[in-house]
């Protein structure tokens, strides 16, 4: 059994680490995710790194492609990747693009505009069903993302469709580019709005590994499931947390080795 | 076109069952005997077009081969960001299917008038561009995209289209293929695609094109480029004739794939629409007339 509060924190530290070398940015929201990935590759999803065109393998879709750090840095963790693919991390010509990229080993789908990932999901979860498959498909969405009409029209088709094997998390830490999401777009009353839309809507502490892994894992129904997780931008690392500038900032020598140490043991 | 089209995806659906149909609420009369004859591979997305491709591109991901069966610019501009990044850049074999190419849909206006979709589709690098020009050529089309599937676009016109052909050609992207070759060539040839075919087919019996050969080129994309030197080598002139603007066109495709042999460049002729037929509203043949592709004046 993965040790998913492990699992999160050296997706942490490895992001941390990645950004710096490469002085990329998005290091908030990769952090802002980090617990949901280490609840879905610590345990909620089947796959096989060694194998990672199993058939039967749940699909992951990172729809904010931005925060692809985390998810390399799980890739990593759970044996799709090792540590020398991690340090091309945003040199040239590496597959280790800055926003997800469909070349490197364990990821499904390249993102990087928003509003892409979640038809693409609706698709493979509307071929599963079809065939009767009993993998799922697993969404991250930014909040800011909820913005883009695509992911509307995709929710009314999946739930139309009634895509129950569909997971679209929301990873709602209330900032997205400029400042808060409240003060750029309200996306509130965003639950009453996913249930309009015909979703199962699970809100979630998206830190709490037992709250995620009991919603990831649920299984039934006939609802496409919209789960929105509260969280934190930069959470982990405080001089990060609930700062608009960590969208664009990447540590220095010195922050790095301060973050480090606050994810440590 | 359409009804030969369907009914070659009729035809391959009964064969292999990863053909999927996906319509974004269109296609009225054209589309019920696939949705009859394979419900659960046959999906309206609603009037979405963007969730449209984006689910599209998903079902292809697990190895489907979708069809995606709209109007004019609807499955194509709207959702110009899901056909370059989820389509052509995975290489998905996702192909799209307008129908109303050029200025089929001349009375219904600007929204409705496919004439800047060659511009659109021929910079991604990985699509291949079908227009064909008769309903032969859009079953040669169909059964090239079938054996081939990847990201493409076929460009249809409406229904009721003239056979020019009285064969299926069998197609290859790049090669252009012939339509009428006369005794007494000169060395002179109309190149169409699409659905021009038919008029440059009327234009070729005119006693102004006399000695003009007509061949027809209804596959072909970015990829293709390098191929057409020697053919156009073969010949002293060649007027490229296209129902799209002259911009971003078929035969601008021409200049950038000749643009390192100018003693070639100077042989082609384009002939194509103008831009002054952007927002004007009739019939095809009207529309066409005032673009600059004029029925009785070669």
């Amino acid at each position: 059994m993965t040790d998913t509060n492990r699992l999160a924190r050296d997706i942490r530290r490895q992001s941390l680490k990645m950004v710096h070398r490469a002085r990329a940015s998005h290091i908030g929201s990769a952090l802002s995710i980090s617990d949901i990935l280490a609840v879905l590759y610590g345990g909620v999803m089947r796959f096989d790194a060694s194998q990672p065109m199993m058939g039967e393998r749940d699909r992951f879709i990172l729809s904010k492609g931005h925060a692809c750090v985390a998810v390399y840095a799980a890739l990593a963790e759970v044996g799709f990747l090792n540590e020398d693919d991690l340090v091309t991390f945003g040199k040239n010509e590496s597959w280790l693009m800055n926003h997800i990229s469909h070349k490197v080993n364990g990821v499904e789908f390249s993102t990087g505009a928003l509003g892409h990932g979640l038809p693409f999901a609706v698709g493979k979860a509307l071929y599963a069903k079809r065939l009767g498959l009993a993998w799922r498909t697993y969404v991250i969405l930014g909040d800011g993302e909820m913005d883009e009409g695509a992911n509307w029209e995709a929710l009314m088709f999946a739930s139309h469709h009634k895509l129950s094997n569909l997971y679209a998390i929301i990873d709602y830490n209330k900032l997205q580019s400029l400042t808060s999401v409240s003060k750029t777009l309200a996306l509130e009353p965003l639950a009453d709005k996913l249930v309009a839309f015909g979703c199962l809507v699970s809100e979630v502490d998206g830190h709490d590994h037992v709250e995620l892994d009991k919603v990831l894992a649920s299984r039934g129904g006939s609802r496409p499931r919209a789960i929105i997780a509260h969280t934190v931008k930069g959470k982990g690392v405080s001089f990060m947390e609930n700062k608009v500038e960590w969208h664009y900032r990447n540590p220095n020598s010195e922050q790095l080795a301060v973050a480090l140490k606050e994810l440590e043991d | 076109m359409r009804n030969a089209f369907i009914a070659e995806l009729l035809a391959a659906a009964h064969d292999n069952a990863n053909i999927a149909l996906v319509v974004g609420d269109l296609g009225y009369n054209v589309v019920e005997p696939f949705a009859e004859s394979f419900p659960d591979r046959f999906f309206n997305a609603g009037v979405a077009e963007q969730n449209m491709m984006g689910l599209a591109a998903g079902l292809a991901s697990e190895g489907m081969h979708v069809f995606v069966y709209s109007i004019a610019n609807f499955p194509i501009f709207r959702c110009a960001e899901q056909l370059r990044n989820d389509v052509d850049y995975h290489k998905l074999p996702v192909t799209v299917v307008s129908v109303g190419g050029g200025l089929a849909y001349g009375n219904l206006g600007y929204s409705h008038h496919a004439v800047q979709d060659y511009a659109l589709m021929r910079v991604l690098p990985n699509m291949v561009i079908a227009a064909p020009g008769d309903p032969n050529e859009v079953r040669g089309c169909m059964r090239y995209l079938l054996s081939n599937p990847g990201p493409s676009y076929l460009r249809l016109g409406k229904a009721g289209e003239l056979l020019i052909h009285d064969y299926v050609p069998e197609l290859e992207p790049g090669r252009w293929i012939p339509v009428h070759q006369p005794t007494d060539s000169t060395d002179q040839i109309l190149l169409t695609t699409g659905g021009v075919l038919e008029l440059a087919n009327h234009w070729i019996k005119s006693e102004q094109a006399a000695g003009y050969s007509l061949y027809s080129l209804p596959i072909w994309g970015i990829r293709d480029k390098s191929i057409q030197v020697e053919q156009v080598a073969k010949w002293k002139n060649v007027t490229t004739v296209e129902d799209h603007l002259i911009d971003g066109g078929f035969g601008s495709w021409f200049l950038e794939a000749l643009s390192t042999q100018p003693e070639l460049l100077v042989r082609m002729k384009l002939r194509g629409l103008d831009p002054l037929v952007c927002g004007l509203v009739g019939q095809q043949d009207h529309l066409n007339v005032l673009g600059g592709l004029d029925r009785d004046n070669f």
